[in-house]
């Protein structure tokens, strides 16, 4: 019975994280059909704003924490103003490959100005511990890391359904012209996209850090791996796609290492992609993969 | 005043629209006519900005080229588009809620307006417009563009694939509009209604002004409906 409790917390676990950071790419690319390949550079930064608050002899965690969530949400503002506004209205490999220069330029200045090797930080230690759920045991950082996800998810459908902007961002998912026409700033809705998608990633940063312990260069490759393949199942551009892929994709992963023989271990990820590739097969577009017509445009 | 100086539309290379001049007074409707691809839909998307044009365009004789569209529409444009475009996605009054982006104030009191004038939109507000009939699109759309408040409406091809009668209630709207003393820029193919409507029309065909002066003078003469139609 332990058991299975700790696989299901793991598995949301793992699917919050890919949730999260799912999210962030989705968001962005509903509205500017980018994919942000420089979204695990940005977790990178608040990997190392974490060590620089942290060296800073910040003792109180929360700074940490909150510098680390600020500075990732700085990063990815600055990021759409300096590198993604120029290519905004370009052919999308433009922004496709504005995004790999990018994410390369921080990974070399990482690797450049902080080092090549990973950094300790030990101030998020405090959150995990051992909790007794009715008899089970279950780590609390899964706990909060499946908590934080489900209040994030809350907080931004009601952003995207009671305020303003947050309807200006699911109609320019359709029509951005016609956002525009609407005497909606273009300029304020991407900077909100990426300050949202720079927030998810800070959030996944923390609870990132918080089970390594230690940042380095690079520190978001794999995560933004799975977010990315997250979104793909859940169908690119929606975000209760991304949700969902990233939740499914938890649960995969963690069946696969449950399931697999000690002898296939190293092969989880294979048998995983094996199993994503399938489900592509059936659904090619993704589960929910936001319907084709585009409204009256033709 | 809507005053549009030698304007020119280009796509890509091919220039669609060969320097022409309009002009909107205040409180008229005016009507722009022409048959598939005479430049219509390019002069509104060069008024509103969202096509790059050269010449002038100026309203309230404030010179409105070098402004954003955004900037644009806050200076008192709006426009129901070609298609309706209106947010399949979002539902009915989300749509007009977004439409009245910059004028939040009794917002709410306008949209509730709105369904008074349209019951139909009203006991719809909760669906997304993508649901919605091509008719009751198009009177979203209207609504959305009204719902900023626009010192000038830009309405682009209203009747565009609607059903006769719905079409003829769409012109009724469109009547009452002008009755509120609302300026319009009306593009239409169905040159007789839309010559009902106005109070001067221009006839645009491949990019060019062919002609233009008082619906009566234009509705008479049969080389202009020939053209429309395409009979000659």
């Amino acid at each position: 019975m332990e058991y299975v409790v700790q696989q299901i917390m793991n598995a949301l676990a793992f699917g919050a994280e890919y949730a999260l950071l799912a999210l962030g790419l989705a968001i962005v690319f509903s509205i500017m059909g980018l994919v942000n390949f420089a979204h695990g550079e940005i977790i990178a930064v608040g990997g190392y704003t974490m060590v620089a608050a942290a060296a800073l002899a910040f003792k109180n965690p929360m700074i940490v924490i909150g510098a680390a969530i600020t500075a990732a949400v700085v990063a990815s503002v600055t990021l759409e103003r300096v590198a993604f506004r120029p290519v905004r209205y370009a052919d999308p490999t433009t922004g496709l490959l504005t995004a790999f220069g990018v994410s390369m330029i921080l990974q070399n200045l990482f690797l450049l100005l902080v080092s090549p090797r990973p950094i300790t930080v030990t101030s998020l230690f405090f959150l995990e511990w051992s909790i007794d759920l009715g008899g089970v045991r279950v780590s609390s950082l899964q706990l909060f890391e499946a908590l934080a996800t489900i209040v994030v998810i809350i907080l931004l459908m009601l952003f995207l359904r009671r305020t303003l902007l947050g309807l200006a961002m699911r109609a320019a998912s359709l029509d951005f012209e016609m956002v525009r026409l609407s005497g909606v700033r273009a300029n304020r809705v991407f900077a909100i996209a990426f300050m949202i998608s720079g927030l998810l990633a800070g959030i996944a940063c923390v609870f990132i850090m918080a089970r390594r312990g230690s940042v380095d260069p690079h520190l978001g490759f794999d995560p933004v791996l799975k977010a990315f393949v997250a979104c793909v199942v859940g169908g690119f551009g929606s975000l209760p796609g991304a949700v969902l892929g990233g939740f499914l994709l938890g649960a995969v992963e963690v069946a696969m290492l449950v399931m697999l023989p000690q002898s296939l271990g190293g092969m989880t990820d294979a048998f995983v992609f094996g199993i994503i590739a399938l489900l592509l097969f059936w659904r090619p577009d993704g589960l929910l993969a936001p319907r084709s017509e585009k409204g009256d445009k033709h | 005043m809507l005053r549009v100086r030698n304007l020119r539309v280009y796509h890509g290379i091919i220039e669609a629209v060969h320097g022409i001049n309009i002009e909107v007074p205040l409180g008229k409707c005016v009507a722009l006519l022409g048959p598939n691809g005479a430049g219509k839909t390019s002069t509104i998307s060069a008024i509103t900005g969202v096509v790059k044009s050269e010449g002038s365009v100026s309203f309230e004789d404030r010179n409105l080229s070098s402004l954003s569209v955004e900037d644009r529409i806050k200076a008192g444009i709006s426009v129901s588009p070609e298609g309706r475009r209106v947010f399949a996605n979002l539902t009915v009054e989300e749509n007009l809620v977004l439409g009245g982006a910059l004028k939040p104030k009794c917002r709410s009191d306008r949209i509730a307006e709105w369904f008074k004038t349209f019951p139909i939109l009203g006991e719809r507000r909760a669906q997304p417009a993508g649901t919605l009939s091509g008719g009751e699109q198009q009177m979203l759309a209207i609504a959305r563009a009204l719902m900023n408040e626009p010192k000038i409406l830009l309405l682009d091809e209203p009747s565009l694939g609607l059903a006769p009668k719905i079409a003829s209630q769409i012109f009724e709207m469109i009547k009452n509009l002008k009755q509120e003393n609302i300026t319009i820029l009306l593009v239409e193919q169905n040159a007789t209604q839309a010559l009902k409507l106005s109070d001067y029309a221009y006839f645009l065909n491949n990019g060019h002004i062919l002609a233009e002066g008082k619906p009566e003078e234009l509705g008479g003469r049969e080389d202009l409906m020939a053209e429309l139609t395409g009979i000659t």
